[in-house]
């Protein structure tokens, strides 16, 4: 193994003098070099997120002042949608289906996996480049495709895409039930099926490097907890996404050719429609299949993440080393076993629901592994609260928060009665939404040097970090009471209900959070932007980490390392070890003479 | 308007912070060096600080919000099985309450605590097995308890008995409305299949089926108090869910299937409306209505009704544009008042009946312009035959 990944080593040295004349295209469009794509997919992962947002807040709006005219409705919006600056009901679950697919796909799967898989897997096992660089860039370019295609589903004539990001036909299925089941789900679903083999190819390459090109030494369990986390998502994805892909084609069997696999016995607009012996809770299983592993695809890089940066902020190794990959493990095998639980009340057998029940709460036990784990991380450490350092606590905070009503939602007797309110809202936004987007931010902040060669300016980090902090809990928090109240998700407005007229103030309380949160992200923003160009030079190591990456200079060059690949001598949380002075020991230091391993 | 405001408020405000931290660069400029944008000890002493007070601030928080809004959730179940749902639920809560106060403050305890500093050296503590033994048997544990309690539960909830005495309903769901089905005296509902829909009969009942000739067909749900109601769901169009969220009760409704769900009501629509907690609920509600109608009736606006309590269906799967009014009231009667109310129904038979005898007559003054009057009364006979052979087809 060892051997090979050296003799990968020399071609790619070879290949690397003959290489340096990169013009503009090859260099910044389709490049084939990690660093480069995993930029690519961080910036096209920042647009789809401000996008994402935006639309949050705009239906946010509409929530907490109903029917009410906002002029920015209607420049944004236009004279058809929002007619006199009144958001109309269709727009309005249009804006909640784009924005769901675009955080949970475009952005915290592609913008974060794409981004972080890309480039650390390269640089933290100590290879040149990922196995097959243009796959990557094609990868990466299907994924720019789709979220163009995605965008341009804004501009068609009926509508986007409005039956939720669940798609559940019938409603997704069929033009008769709602406009934006016409052209604008037909491009939902050609994006999704682009975004899918994108998403294979990356996985695939990720999967594959981490396999075949770690460094001479760096065994599986002295792999940083990163590359564990990304390499088990990829599996994941691997594993899933393409079940998603199948269900989306049939669906557009159902919807272009008449077949009915997931459509029966239907009456719509006066007449009957010829579809029999289809069942849409099919669909919800295929759909879920992926959906719920989906979320871990989504939260185990954060977590990866989140432990590296804990480990090197907290000048201590992580707790648990060898407990994190078990855990990561069990979580990632449970994840594909309790989709169910999305469908307690979706009319299947009871005791198919009772098994769900039983796998999801399993889960709790290799969640809360990792939460003490990070907890005791921070025990007895010697914290630096780089801004990274903030989101990464910032993370575990949410992440028990929210998970912690998981609890009640994966029992299906309690799920009854919550279900589909505005309670699961705020449990997965907290869980998987505001965790995974903390993991994104502390990822920005940690490796902004290694990407960019410049530091962020921390005191806008501290301030993004706060505000983020108090808002997100503002948003979330008081949601739960709504949801326990019964208010159902997905309702234009609530004023048809003089039961609910009680929660109004709530809600717009919850808005003026998520106005506030939403408007400091511009502090992100002009500070990422800004320090791209004018920031201050980093250092080569400025965190002092242990991880291979900050062994390689400071300017990025195709194939990382301008000699040979460093050889790995120890595992990548030396902080603090009591054999040595200094307070990190780079995982390419080799051991001293009689030194001891002092961890399992 | 307004929030266009308060958006340009804190754009602007956001630029002042802005302005402040490149100042508080600035001040460092003398000092300068690669680190600079490396966290310092006082940057922290400063966030360890700032660590401590958002732990406070999550408290407060929490507390706050259970005083201020902890009100608004569903209180007493208005079914049996309502009472084991929130039994759970409350344990439940407490669980997750202990959890949260604990992790969180050891969360920020911690990072409190142990902020930073460059004569600080950190504790190498890589690994124990007897903690990672504690903290995986004891959720184990605590969740199989869980676990079992939730199990047995949703087995008491979701399974009826096939001897048990139970009324049989069927709630049926369409774009954007909700219709009740009785199944009759003999108790057994007619089949159905929307592609028997036609004029009156919009559920697309079998009338050929024996069991169908007693169904009664409303649009306004009464249940008896004390009795177990099995309620069967079925969807003309897309998917729905009939949700009731005071019986704890919720099923989706899909079509080319029937579900369902059963429970026994406990308290009748007029009882509950006495809670305590309901009525102060309807005060409240009320007061906020006022005031609302106050704005309103300023604008030139109407003002809005009061409000009083009654139980609701409502659709809780998007189901299109008018997803968020798609309701039914429920009615939960005592079994006198229920069996009143349900004898003064028609059935769907004598509705069939009615509309084509209305539709006979008006058919006929219209062939009369064109055609004999011999031809106008052979067509009448030929209608009224045709639906009594439908009708009396078994």
């Amino acid at each position: 193994m060892s051997a090979e990944a050296h003799g990968h080593d020399h071609g790619h040295d070879h290949e690397h003098e003959h290489h340096h004349k990169d013009t503009f295209i090859t260099k910044y469009i389709f490049s084939i070099d990690h660093k480069m794509i995993a930029k690519q997919y961080l910036i096209t992962g920042i647009i789809m997120g401000i996008i994402g947002i935006a639309m949050s807040l705009l239906f946010r709006m509409q929530l907490a002042w109903p029917e009410e005219s906002f002029k920015i409705f209607n420049v944004l919006l236009g004279d058809k949608f929002a007619p006199d600056g009144v958001m109309a009901n269709d727009i309005y679950l249009a804006l909640v289906t784009i924005h769901g697919t675009i955080m949970v796909f475009f952005v915290l799967t592609a913008g974060l996996s794409g981004t972080f898989s890309n480039l650390l897997i390269p640089l933290q096992i100590g290879a040149r480049d990922m196995a097959s660089g243009f796959m990557n860039m094609i990868s990466y370019w299907l994924f720019f495709l789709s979220a163009v295609i995605m965008l341009s589903s804004l501009f068609v004539e009926a509508g986007p895409a409005s039956a939720g990001w669940t798609i559940y036909p019938p409603l997704s299925a069929l033009p008769q039930a709602i406009p934006g089941s016409g052209t604008g789900m037909t491009l939902w679903l050609v994006s999704m099926a682009i975004f899918i083999a994108s998403s294979l190819m990356g996985s695939l390459n990720y999967i594959v490097t981490v396999i075949n090109l770690r460094t001479k030494g760096m065994s599986m369990t002295r792999l940083p907890l990163t590359i564990w986390t990304f390499f088990v998502t990829a599996i994941i994805g691997v594993i899933s996404f393409p079940v998603l892909l199948s269900a989306a084609l049939l669906l557009i069997f159902d919807r272009s050719f008449g077949t009915s696999f997931f459509l029966s016995d239907i009456y719509i607009a006066g007449e009957v429609l010829h579809y029999q012996g289809g069942s849409p809770v099919l669909f919800e299983h295929l759909f879920w299949f992926l959906g719920h592993p989906e979320v871990y695809i989504v939260i185990l890089p954060a977590m990866g993440l989140v432990s590296e940066i804990m480990a090197t902020n907290s000048r201590k190794p992580i707790f648990g080393y060898r407990a994190m990959i078990m855990s990561v493990l069990a979580i990632a095998f449970l994840s594909t076993i309790v989709w169910g639980h999305h469908m307690f009340i979706s009319g299947m057998n009871p005791f198919l629901g009772s098994v769900f029940t039983f796998t999801t709460l399993l889960i709790a036990i290799p969640s809360a592994v990792k939460a003490f784990n990070w907890i005791t991380t921070l025990w007895k450490g010697n914290l630096q609260f780089n801004p990274a350092m903030l989101f990464s606590i910032g993370m575990v905070s949410t992440f028990i928060t929210g998970g912690l009503t998981g609890i009640i939602l994966g029992d299906s007797t309690l799920d009854i009665n919550v279900h589909d309110t505005y309670f699961v809202i705020a449990h997965f936004h907290l869980v998987m939404g505001i965790s995974a987007l903390y993991g994104m931010f502390a990822g920005i902040y940690h490796w902004f040097p290694k990407m960019y060669g410049r530091m962020l300016n921390k005191n806008l980090g501290y301030i993004h970090f706060w505000v983020t902090a108090v808002c997100a809990y503002g948003v979330f928090f008081p949601m739960h009471f709504i949801g326990l109240a019964g208010l159902p998700r997905r309702y234009y407005t609530n004023t048809n209900f003089p039961l609910f007229d009680d929660l109004q103030n709530v809600n717009v309380l919850i808005t003026t959070f998520a106005l506030v949160g939403g408007a400091f992200q511009l502090v992100f923003l002009y500070n990422f932007f800004s320090s791209i160009f004018y920031g201050k030079k980093a250092t080569q190591n400025p965190w002092k980490s242990t991880t291979l990456e900050w062994t390689t200079p400071v300017e990025h060059i195709h194939g990382n390392w301008p000699g040979e690949i460093p050889h790995v001598y120890r595992w990548p949380y030396d902080y603090s070890n009591p054999n040595h002075d200094v307070d990190f020991v780079p995982q390419n230091v080799p051991m001293k003479e009689g030194e001891e391993v002092l961890h399992h | 308007m307004t929030s266009l405001l308060v958006i340009i408020v804190l754009v602007l405000l956001a630029v002042a912070l802005w302005q402040l931290t490149k100042i508080f660069d600035l001040t460092q400029v003398g000092s300068s060096s690669d680190d600079s944008q490396v966290a310092s000890d006082n940057d922290n002493n400063i966030q360890g600080y700032i660590m401590f007070g958002f732990l406070a601030f999550i408290y407060i928080f929490t507390i706050y919000g259970l005083l201020k809004w902890g009100g608004l959730a569903l209180h007493t179940p208005a079914s049996e099985h309502g009472l084991l749902v929130d039994n759970l639920m409350n344990i439940t809560w407490v669980l997750i309450f202990v959890v949260q106060f604990i992790t969180q403050g050891l969360l920020y305890w911690f990072s409190f605590k142990n902020r930073g500093h460059k004569d600080k050296k950190a504790l190498f503590f890589a690994d124990s097995n007897k903690l990672e033994a504690i903290w995986s048997i004891i959720p184990s544990v605590v969740l199989a308890c869980l676990i079992l309690y939730g199990l047995y539960a949703w087995n008491n909830i979701m399974f009826v008995d096939k001897d048990e005495d139970v009324i049989e309903i069927e709630l049926y769901a369409q774009q954007f409305k909700w219709t009740a089905r009785y199944a009759g005296q003999d108790n057994v509902l007619g089949k159905a299949n929307v592609r028997l829909i036609e004029g009156v009969n919009t559920l697309g009942v079998d009338m050929s089926d024996p069991n169908a000739q007693d169904d009664i067909v409303v649009s306004e749900l009464h249940i008896p108090k004390g009795k177990k109601v099995h309620f069967k769901m079925r969807s003309q169009d897309v998917l729905h869910s009939a949700y009731m969220p005071h019986f704890r009760a919720q099923m989706n409704c899909v079509p080319g299937m029937v579900t369902e769900f059963a429970f026994i009501p406990t308290y009748t629509t007029s009882e509950y409306r006495e809670l305590p907690f309901m009525v102060e609920k309807i005060a409240n509600i009320n007061k906020l209505r006022a005031e609302k109608s106050v704005e309103l009736v300023a604008k030139g606006g109407t003002a809005l009704d009061p409000y009083t309590f009654d139980y609701l269906l409502l659709c809780n799967k998007i189901c299109g544009a008018s997803h968020y009014n798609m309701q039914m009231k429920v009615v939960v009667d005592t079994p006198e008042d229920y069996k009143k109310w349900l004898s003064e129904k028609t059935t769907l038979a004598q509705d069939i009946k009615a509309a084509a005898a209305a539709k006979a007559p008006a058919e006929g003054a219209k062939t009369t312009t064109d055609s004999t009057a011999k031809d106008t009364v052979k067509a009448v006979i030929d209608t009224v035959k045709a639906v009594v052979a439908k009708v009396a087809m078994k």
